[in-house]
């Protein structure tokens, strides 16, 4: 009897651990939606992290906003937002694919100094760099554009998705490519037909957290954008808590407006994070 | 179906030289095994046949098509790998299909050969599945019938059956032979097994650091060994061989412990009274006799049922022989009276490690 009821202690400990730790992590999320849910605007100097009346109107606040000229600027910002993440992981993901093969196959000269210089980059932290950034962009007149910022952010997910996609690449066993081919394809059919299906889960978490890190991103969004209307969904938050007056409440719903796609993305892949596809390929 | 002619083959990967200068020709048809130590070079050559390795120099003809240059796709060759090498993403259907889609065989085309593999290797159950829903023998069919549904002219095997267990492997054996028998196409298998390399093969290829040592068909190949590299190869236990001498009469060899008659016609010419040789004998070979020429002092008994190894000294040289499961078995210790046949007797020379006769 005596291990059972000490197995039990355990059990009970590593749980309330658990629980504690979750209920730590989950007490500044649930106070951002208390705030956004609180109508007052502003942080009551309270511990509990639910708001005293419910009220939707800081949605209702920051969904409606638009701008003197009339336009819906919510919408437009929101489009800003998806565009340019969308196209920064499209673009870094398309030119990564073949790259990261590339470099993961073949020998070539330069390979080494190619990966030597992508690592290079990696170790650069990207507002280092905003100010160069901002000469080049302007020189371009891609300032206060979504094209200027795809461009940017491109360059610092591109690296990042090439590593990811090599590592991926090398763990696709050659067998199959060359079944392929012995089968009857081309390097490019074996490529496209064998390759690519097998790295689709590694190419679809690439792309997300090449989406993720654009749809996040704010310094460099906020420095290369000076019109409300080009603004991306971060640097439009921000400036609800500006220097006179800080709407806390409307901050906090607009943050979490922000986070739902990303959510919602994460539930709908999920499916392919967990586990390769190329499970089942080779031997037992 | 075609003939496969190997010229003066060389390949180097790295520092390595791998393949260097392979002659082999096979006849449309034929079932041959290639076999060899670990890193002799017999993936390699499969891969250069199938045209994933360029060779350095040397020619590969399919027929009388010469393809040394050309790729994989256009030689018409189909390859089951150690790996097997499913595509993951595909059912057991498309996994057969994929070769026929790419060569654009019509669908009607595609769907009767697969039916077909599917009823000769009984994976018909199966074709709906994804490779990682099958057990190892499963997929090792399927590796099997990818092959066999592209009705190629020539099949490679590379190790096909290493990844199974026993029991399996020698059920897939029967299988492999019966799929020759049916397409009687020319087939290259690369084994470590003996077992594979004796049953299946019209004839065996013995390779070495990257040249063939020895040809032939099997049975020949281990009852007339062309060197002491082969003769240890095949068989299990290995054969043994002790230092000996030639005697006067020419009919004999001796050592210390050791007297046995060999087969003077075979020999004669070859060797001369008074020669070091190395002598080569089966342990499978030596039976117990009184009287009989080796001597042999036992170290250790293996019972296996059926029969026994006794492994012991003969002289001061380690030796090895089989005895029969059902007689009493000796203790170590024990001196035994052997003899062997003069067939069962080779003589090798001890420095070119050649059979002499
Ligand atoms: N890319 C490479 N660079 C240098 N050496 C290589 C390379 N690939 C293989 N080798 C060497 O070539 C030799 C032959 O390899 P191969 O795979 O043909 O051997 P094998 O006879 O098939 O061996 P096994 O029975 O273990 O499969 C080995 O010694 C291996 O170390
Ligand atoms: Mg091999």
């Amino acid at each position: 009897m005596k291990p059972r009821r000490i197995a039990w202690g355990v059990e009970f400990l590593s749980h309330a651990i658990a629980v504690a730790a979750v209920a730590f992590a989950l007490y500044p999320v649930l106070w951002v939606v208390s705030l956004a849910l609180n109508p007052a605007g502003t942080p009551a100097p309270r511990a509990a992290p639910w708001p005293e009346v419910l009220s939707l109107v800081n949605f209702r606040a920051v969904v409606s906003s638009s701008n003197s000229a009339g336009e819906w600027l919510f919408g437009r910002q929101l489009l800003n937002s998806v565009l340019v993440s969308s196209a920064t992981a499209a673009v870094s993901v398309l030119i990564a694919t073949p790259a990261a093969y590339a470099l993961a196959r073949f020998r070539f000269v330069g390979e080494r100094t190619a990966m030597k210089a992508l690592l290079a980059t990696q170790m650069f932290p990207g507002v280092a760099t905003a100010v160069p950034l901002y000469v080049m962009l302007d020189t371009l007149k891609l300032l206060d554009t979504r094209a200027g910022l795809v461009l940017v952010y491109a360059t610092t997910a591109l690296p990042f998705a090439l590593f990811q996609l090599r590592g991926a690449f090398e763990a696709i066993p050659r067998d199959l490519e060359e079944a392929a081919m012995v089968d009857g394809a081309t390097r490019w059919q074996a490529f496209v037909l064998v390759v690519l299906p097998a790295a689709r889960p590694a190419i679809a978490v690439t792309c997300l957290f090449a989406f993720m890190a654009a749809w996040n991103e704010f310094i460099l969004a906020a420095t290369f954008l000076s019109r409300e209307s080009a603004f991306t969904l971060p640097v439009a938050l921000q400036r609800y808590v500006g220097e006179y007056d800080a709407a806390w409440g409307r901050f906090a719903a607009g943050a979490i407006l922000v986070s739902v796609p990303v959510m919602a993305i994460f539930y709908a892949v999920q499916r392919h994070l967990v586990g390769g596809l190329t499970a089942g390929s080779v031997k037992g | 179906m075609a003939a496969v002619t190997l010229r003066a083959l060389r390949k180097t990967l790295g520092e390595n030289a791998i393949l260097r200068g392979i002659d082999l020709h096979l006849n449309d048809g034929e079932f041959v095994v290639l076999v060899g130590p670990s890193g002799c070079g017999k993936s390699t050559l499969l891969r250069t046949l199938a045209g994933l390795e360029e060779p350095d120099s040397g020619q590969v003809l399919l027929g009388d098509r010469d393809v040394t240059l050309r790729p994989p796709r256009d030689r018409d060759v189909a390859m089951v790998f150690q790996s097997y090498a499913l595509y993951p993403h595909l059912t057991v259907r498309e996994n057969l299909a994929f070769g026929l889609r790419l060569r654009k065989t019509p669908e009607a085309e595609i769907a009767r050969r697969v039916a077909r593999v599917a009823e000769m290797l009984s994976i018909a159950s199966l074709l709906d599945r994804l490779p990682k829903d099958m057990s190892g023998g499963q997929r090792q069919r399927v590796a099997m019938g990818r092959a066999i549904a592209r009705e190629p002219s020539v099949f490679l095997f590379d190790e096909p059956l290493s990844n199974l267990d026993a029991a399996l492997r020698a059920q897939v054996r029967v299988e492999i032979k019966k799929v020759h028998q049916t397409l009687k196409t020319t087939m290259i298998y690369v084994t470590h097994d003996q077992v594979e390399a004796m049953t299946l093969a019209d004839r065996l290829v013995v390779l070495s650091a990257g040249t063939v040592e020895q040809e032939g068909p099997p049975l020949e190949v281990y009852r007339r060994p062309a060197s002491m590299f082969v003769a240890s190869f095949l068989g299990s236990p290995a054969m043994n061989f002790v230092a000996a001498t030639v005697a006067p009469d020419l009919a004999r060899v001796t050592a210390e412990g050791l007297s046995l008659g060999f087969d003077a016609a075979r020999f004669r010419g070859k060797v001369s009274a008074g020669q070091s040789v190395m002598v080569g004998v089966r342990p499978h070979d030596v039976s117990r006799r009184p009287d009989g020429g080796l001597r042999f002092t036992v170290d250790v008994v293996e019972p296996m049922g059926f029969e026994a190894y006794a492994h012991g000294r003969v002289g001061e040289t380690p030796f090895v022989m089989r005895l029969d499961g059902h007689d009493a078995l000796p203790a170590p210790g024990d001196q035994l009276s052997a003899a062997a046949d003069v067939d069962s007797v080779h003589i090798f020379d001890p420095v070119t490690r050649k059979a002499l006769g």
